[in-house]
This record gives structure tokens, C-alpha cells and sequence, in this order.
């Protein structure tokens, strides 16, 4: 009597050399699997670069992981809509949040900006330049000229694209306009200091930035602020980040004050819509690339089924049940797709971590990486579940779709096999 | 005419196996011809929002007015060179516009706009923002002193339909121009910059509030097919009074449409490739195997005479036929999938809200055109054709002798 475990191992053991009974055969069809799933891969790594490379960016384009502000500030960004003692908020909060953790205070308002011939429409933005790197855009270094220092009295940064909007150049001065808390227009004369680049062509039209202390004594709110803006020390800002629990935890401790905190994904819904659709979009890809490798698979196994309709016959002839046979059968193709699936994530890691190592170079688009806000470099971003959902489905379909070679094996009869010849 | 039927007969003697692969073309040429026409439509359709919103197929600009538009930067009398274009062969329309940056301020507020001026009676009729009005309505012939605004403009200005708004900028003379006027629209694009920013009021206001006298920032052209585009601009070029204006079509006005829809089509290139690659290797095994199987009828062939080239063309109009039908029927299901997408369209679901960011709607209608349903077969039928002809080609090599051996 040969012990359940043992007859397995003997039955994968059959299976395996039965795989490469035609060797030729078997390698055709294992490179279409290895095509198959190493491209699934790659390019789920590629993709998924690509949307995080926009997340990242969205939330560095003054956004950040976690805002707290007055609940009407988004429908009505202006200045009445502000956080009058920061200070006190900012204590009773750090306190919950994690070590590593930086906090921005900004104020954002609509203004004007002119020229001695030019006016244009920016977003004041007022911040201590100090709190910023690690935080937004403006954080990195400039493009020209010199970032704000803090509080300095009179400078300003703005976008390159605005700087050649207005024909200006960099220690020429501009004036911005506003509106204060009366509704009083207000305005003030600075010297443009630097410029700087972002991955929105938007960006660097709307945002003008000034030192914080001067836009509050210009719009005279003291020390109010319209937002304060919390980053967390992450890897990465994808969607392993869930920041719900946070987020809850820091509108139950404020709940008092009457400001909220929302994260990235409330602020910016569009394209976190965009992101819950990603999954999808990558699953359906993987199970159209497995359609196509599902024909050649059935087509391989049935080949290799009828061929041996005469071993078939003769197990059969001497007792053997034909659950076993379709067992058999099955246990090929798993092999056969477990061996395609091996070779394939090692040829995608390859390409993933030595060929695309240093990212793909997407400067010839600059035009268009600006208009939909994507990095210039897309790095393959590799995750979990694009690995497993690629394997699964490939696994799983591939199985139920042999099932047709493998139950056409067990009803093979001795006597039908005999008659064939 | 007996090869084209031995041929034929060949591909029934195993069924299965030739439906098996007939169907792997099937799918492949089927989900080529939807996937293009959904790609083609969706890039027609984001072409044709962006130019009926804002930049028209064509324009006419004054010199240095696409990279700085200055408000001195004008085409004088332009009311001759719009007689002229309008007669042009493939120009649907052309309308004359003028804009600015001003402050807009409602009672008690105020912020930056870009004010446009334009005429009404023909941005009726080739402008989506007649048909994006959701309150009030949009400018008529003969208004004056009045404006149509962004929702979200208007959100923040606190005004509604009704309700007064003051506009200051500054004349092309430098003076400055201030006037009044009354909200009678708000519209929503879904585009937030537009519709934060955006003003409308009639082009004789704007002669007359900017100190125009009658000249106009740019010439926007409407051409009658997306593909006249160029045709025009190099008549428009030609004509008199041109000189010293630059004439640029959609794509040199928004180079980060034409970009985008390059960098998508290069994405769907190395997809597309992905899918025919997987599918030839596929569909190989079953040429060999059709090959194969036969050695020993090769070799009676080829012992009585049979010239190996003969039956290299046999095996090769085998895997021909079992293409054609393959990519007849993957046609004909492609077709039918996209006439049925292209009447009811396919939800974008919770993609909508970003898409409507870039002027795309909600729903997107896969569009059927020759280059749609022949790119994906014609590529298809070249690749299978390949791999059909490295096994038939194992047939040259062959020996009658060892053949018939098997």
C-alpha cells in the first residue's frame, strides 16, 4: 500500500517528466506564460510608479498628508476662514503624532500680483521657509536666485513659467494685492528673490510665496493662520497608507476648537477615486493577457493529453481510477504554470531592480507630465498585491481552464483508446 | 485551387485544436479593434473639448502673444481677415476674441479673472459653454453690460444671477478701464481652473471698456474636421494682411494635449505588443504540432514526388486561412462591441471627477474608423504569419526517407 503523501509525490515526480516528455513543446508554452506574467508584472510596476509619482506630487503641491483648517476654508478659501491661535493647536496636537512627524503653518489666499504693465491673478501663499522642506515643493531647493529667508521683510518666490509670464527677472519688484479680514483691499511691495520649478505647470503660474510674519501683518490677522499641515515620516505615500484612524483620533482631541482634520485623500477625492479605480484597471489587464495565454495553454495540454490516449487506456485497463488521471493531468499543469510563474517573476525582478533601476526618462513629454502633474522619472513601484494578483490570477484561471485537457483525459475509455489504432 | 482545399480539409482534421487557435485570434483582433477605437474616441473626444472650449482648431495671433500674452499684442482691423477665413474650403467658423486679466468684485469681495470678450451669436454655435450653462443664461447678439462667470468664480465673488459685479483692469492704451456689469449665467465646465477664473461679456463691451478701437487678441477657427486643421493654416497663411500675425493649430496652442495623448498611445503600443506576442506563442504549438504529426505523411508526399515548397505553401495556407477567419470574426465582434459602446458609452465611474479636470465627460464613446478596425488585425495577421512560417519551414529540411520513418 503506498501512503496518501507518498503517491503525491510520486504523482508530481510522473508529472514533471511528463512536461518535458516534449520538450519543445513545453518550452513554447512556458514562454508564453513567462512573457505573460513577467509582463504583467513590469508593467503593474511600471503603472503603479507612474500613480504614485502623481500622489506624491499632488500632496507635496501644498496639500500634504494631514490638514487642519476652519471646515469652511474649502469652499471659501479667504482670509476670514482662518485658525486664529495656532500655536495652541499646534501643542495639542503634536502630542498624538508620531516621531519624525513635520508641521507646516501656512496662510493661502487670492490675490493679484502687478508689474508696472502686467496683472495677473496668483495664490499668496505665506510661509516660514524653514518648515517646508520634507513638506511641499518649495521645500526643495530653487530653480534661481535665492529662497525667502524667515521672515524676511520683502522677498518673494515665484514660479519660473509666471517669472517669464510677466517678463520679469529675478531682484525686480512686483506688488501684490489682497483683501484683509474687513475686506479692506490691502497690498504691498516686494522684491522677487528666486523662482522655483514644479511638476504642474499650474503650480507655477498660481503660487506666489512670501515669508509668513509679513503676509499676516499685511492681511493683519496676528499670529492667524489658514492652515497648519502635518507630514508623517512614510516610505512611501501610496496606498499602504492609512491614515483614517489618525485622522479620527486628531478631530476627537480638536473637536472643541471648531477646525478639522482631513487627510490627502479627503483633500484631494479625485484622485483618490482615481486610485481605488487603479486595482481594477490592473486586474482586468491581468485577465486579458491570461486570456490570451489561456488558448495556448489548453491547446498545449490537450495536444499532449491525446497524444498519450493510449497510456491513458492502459492505466485505466489496469485499475486505475480516472479521478487519478485527471489528478496527474492537473498536477502538470500546475507544475507547468508554478515553473512559468517562477521564471517569470525572476526575469520581471531582473528588469525591475537592474534595466529599469534608475526609472524611465519621460523628458521628452514634459509638456504633458506638467499638464496631468507627473514626474519626469517614473521608478517602477513594485507592490505586494500587483505580484499576487498577477501570480493569482495566472494560477487560478490557468487551473480551472485546464480543467477541460485534465477531465478530458479521465473519460478516456480502454476500449475507445484501443480503436485508436 | 486542390492545395487551397487540402488546406482547408487539413484544418478539420482536428477541430478542436483549430478552434482552439482560431479563437485565440478571434480575441486578440476582437480586443484590438475595441481597445483602438476606444483609445482613438476618447483622444478625439479630449481634442475636440479642449478646442471647443478654448483654443479653437486654429488661430491667428499677433506675434509673441501665444508665449506672453500682453494686452498690446493685437491684430488690428480684423474684421477683413474674418470675411476671408470664413470663406475658406474646410473652415467651419471663425469668431474674433479679446481677453484680459481684471479684478472682479461683488459687494463685498474680490479676486483676479481673465475676462474675455467674445460674440455671442457665434461662440453659440461652436463653443461648449452655451451648453454648460447651470443657471441663468448665456450671452445673446445685442447684450450689453453683462457677463457670464465660472460657479466657482462666482462662489467666491458671493454673487448670483442678478447681481452686480465691477470689473477693473487696464485699457490697451494703459488707461484705466473700469464698467459694471450684471451676472446674467454661471456655468460649469468640470474644469476647476476655467471655472474659477473665467469671465465672460460681449465683444463690444470689451472694445469699448479696454479701449480696444476695434482690434481683437485672437482669431479662433473652427475647421469642419478635425483633420482640415493644417490644410487651413497654411491657406490662412497665405492670405493678405497675415503678415506679422503667427497662424497655430490646437496642438501648438495645448502641446501638453497632443503629448499626453502620444505618451498614452506609447503605453498602449507596448500593451498591445505584450498581448500579440503572448498570443503568437500561443498559437505556435499548434502549427508544429500540425506539422509534426504529419512527418510521415510528408514523407509518402514527398517520396512520390511532391516538392517540399509545395507543401511548405500547403501548411502556410493552413495557418493563413485559420487567421482569416480567426481575424474576420475578431472584426466583426470588435465592430459590434464598439457600435454598441459607441451608442450607450462606457461609465469612467469614480474616474469621472479627475478626467473632468482635462474636459473629458463622464462617460466615454469608442469611436469606429478604418485605422481602428485595420491597425489591430493587419499586425496581427503579420505576426501569425511569422509564427506559421518557422515550423513550415522545419519541412524543407526534411528527409522522405527519415520522414516516412517518423
Amino acid at each position: 500500500m503506498i501512503s496518501g503523501t507518498g503517491a503525491k509525490g510520486m504523482d508530481l515526480s510522473i508529472a514533471w517528466r511528463n512536461l518535458w516528455r516534449n520538450p519543445r513543446r513545453t518550452l513554447i508554452i512556458l514562454t508564453a506564460v513567462v512573457i505573460g506574467i513577467s509582463s504583467m508584472v513590469v508593467l503593474s510596476a511600471l503603472s503603479r510608479g507612474m500613480v504614485d509619482g502623481m500622489v506624491d506630487n499632488a500632496i507635496s503641491n501644498l496639500v500634504g498628508h494631514i490638514r487642519i483648517q476652519d471646515p469652511e476654508y474649502r469652499v471659501d478659501p479667504s482670509i476670514i476662514r482662518r485658525i486664529s491661535q495656532p500655536e495652541q493647536l499646534i501643542s495639542d496636537v503634536s502630542r498624538m503624532l508620531p516621531s519624525g512627524t513635520r508641521i507646516a503653518r501656512r496662510i493661502k489666499v487670492d490675490g493679484m500680483l502687478s508689474t508696472s504693465r502686467e496683472h495677473v491673478g496668483v495664490v499668496i501663499v505665506g510661509i516660514n521657509p524653514e518648515d517646508e522642506p520634507g513638506v511641499s515643493f518649495i521645500g526643495r531647493p530653487v530653480h534661481s536666485g535665492r529662497m525667502i529667508s524667515p521672515g524676511e521683510s520683502n522677498g518673494l518666490v515665484m514660479g519660473q513659467a509666471l517669472l517669464e509670464r510677466i517678463g520679469a527677472e529675478v531682484g525686480r519688484k512686483v506688488v501684490l494685492a489682497s483683501q484683509n479680514s474687513e475686506w479692506e483691499n490691502v497690498s504691498r511691495s516686494f522684491r522677487i528673490r528666486g523662482t522655483y520649478r514644479a511638476e504642474l505647470a499650474q503650480t507655477e503660474k498660481m503660487y506666489v510665496f512670501v515669508s509668513l510674519p509679513v503676509l499676516q501683518e499685511m492681511l493683519e490677522v496676528g499670529n492667524g493662520v489658514t492652515e497648519i499641515t502635518v507630514n508623517l515620516e512614510r516610505g512611501r505615500s501610496g496606498d499602504g497608507d492609512d491614515m483614517t484612524g489618525l485622522v479620527s483620533e486628531l478631530n476627537a482631541k480638536i473637536r472643541g476648537s471648531g477646525y478639522v482634520a482631513e487627510d490627502w485623500r479627503q483633500m484631494l477625492p479625485s484622485i483618490s477615486a482615481y486610485l481605488e479605480m487603479f486595482n481594477g484597471y490592473m486586474l482586468i489587464w491581468f485577465v486579458v493577457v491570461f486570456i490570451a495565454m489561456g488558448f495556448g495553454i489548453v491547446n498545449t495540454m490537450l495536444m499532449a493529453v491525446y497524444e498519450r490516449m493510449r497510456e491513458f487506456g492502459l492505466q485505466r485497463a489496469i485499475g486505475m481510477r480516472s479521478s487519478r488521471i485527471v489528478r496527474m493531468v492537473m498536477a502538470e499543469i500546475l507544475l507547468l504554470l508554478l515553473f512559468g510563474s517562477l521564471v517569470a517573476n525572476g526575469c520581471a525582478l531582473f528588469f525591475i531592480n537592474i534595466v529599469l533601476a534608475s526609472g524611465i526618462d519621460l523628458s521628452v513629454f514634459t509638456e504633458s507630465t506638467k499638464m496631468w502633474g507627473m514626474s519626469r522619472i517614473i521608478m517602477p513601484s513594485l507592490s505586494a498585491w500587483d505580484l499576487y494578483a498577477a501570480n493569482g490570477v495566472v494560477l487560478v484561471l490557468g487551473l480551472l481552464v485546464g480543467l477541460y485537457p485534465a477531465l478530458r483525459a479521465g473519460r478516456f475509455t480502454p476500449v475507445e483508446t484501443m480503436r485508436h489504432l | 485551387m486542390g492545395d487551397y482545399l487540402l488546406a482547408w480539409r487539413n484544418i478539420w482534421r482536428n477541430s478542436r485544436r483549430s478552434i482552439l487557435t482560431i479563437l485565440a485570434i478571434v480575441f486578440a483582433s476582437g480586443l484590438l479593434v475595441f481597445m483602438l477605437s476606444f483609445q482613438f474616441g476618447a483622444y478625439e473626444d479630449m481634442i475636440d473639448s479642449s478646442v471647443r472650449l478654448s483654443t479653437g482648431h486654429v488661430q491667428v495671433q499677433a506675434e509673441g502673444y501665444q508665449k506672453r500674452p500682453e494686452m498690446h499684442k493685437v491684430i488690428e482691423n480684423p474684421s477683413p481677415l474674418l470675411e476671408g477665413i470664413a470663406g475658406l474650403e474646410g473652415v467651419y467658423a471663425v469668431t474674433s476674441r479679446s481677453e484680459t486679466f481684471a479684478l472682479a468684485a461683488g459687494a463685498e469681495r474680490s479676486r483676479g479673472v481673465m475676462v474675455s470678450g467674445v460674440r455671442a451669436g457665434v461662440e453659440r454655435r461652436i463653443s461648449s459653454l452655451p451648453g454648460q450653462i447651470r443657471e441663468g443664461r448665456y450671452l445673446q447678439d445685442g447684450d450689453s453690460d453683462v457677463a457670464v462667470i465660472g460657479a466657482l468664480g462666482a462662489e467666491r465673488l458671493k454673487i448670483g444671477v442678478g447681481d452686480e459685479c465691477t470689473l477693473i483692469g487696464q485699457g490697451r492704451d494703459g488707461s484705466v478701464a473700469a464698467t459694471v456689469v450684471i451676472i446674467v449665467g454661471i456655468f460649469r465646465t468640470g474644469i476647476d481652473e476655467f471655472d474659477r477664473s473665467a469671465i465672460q461679456i460681449p465683444f463690444s463691451d470689451f472694445d469699448s471698456v479696454f479701449s480696444m478701437e476695434g482690434s481683437a487678441h485672437r482669431l479662433v477657427i473652427i475647421t469642419e474636421n478635425l483633420a482640415d486643421d493644417r490644410p487651413v493654416a497654411a491657406a490662412v497663411r497665405m492670405m493678405p494682411g497675415v503678415e506679422g500675425l503667427v497662424v497655430l493649430t490646437w496642438d501648438e496652442l495645448t502641446p501638453g494635449l497632443r503629448q499626453s495623448i502620444e505618451l498614452d498611445l506609447i503605453g498602449g503600443v507596448i500593451m498591445y505588443a505584450i498581448l500579440v506576442i503572448v498570443v503568437a506563442f500561443s498559437i505556435l504549438n499548434t502549427f508544429f504540432m500540425a506539422i509534426f504529426e504529419r512527418t510521415r505523411e510528408f514523407g509518402v508526399l514527398m517520396a512520390i514526388g511532391t516538392k517540399p515548397l509545395r507543401l511548405v505553401k500547403i501548411m502556410l495556407l493552413e495557418s493563413l486561412a485559420m487567421t482569416c477567419v480567426g481575424l474576420a470574426a475578431g472584426m466583426v465582434l470588435g465592430v459590434a462591441a464598439t457600435l454598441f459602446f459607441s451608442y450607450y458609452g462606457i461609465s469612467m465611474g469614480d474616474s469621472s471627477e479627475l478626467m473632468a479636470q482635462y474636459g473629458l465627460a463622464d462617460r466615454l464613446y469608442p469611436r469606429l474608423s478604418v485605422m481602428s478596425i485595420l491597425i489591430g488585425p493587419a499586425i496581427i495577421s503579420v505576426v501569425t504569419f511569422i509564427t506559421a512560417l518557422v515550423p513550415a519551414l522545419k519541412i524543407v529540411s526534411m528527409r522522405p526517407v527519415a520522414a516516412l520513418r517518423g
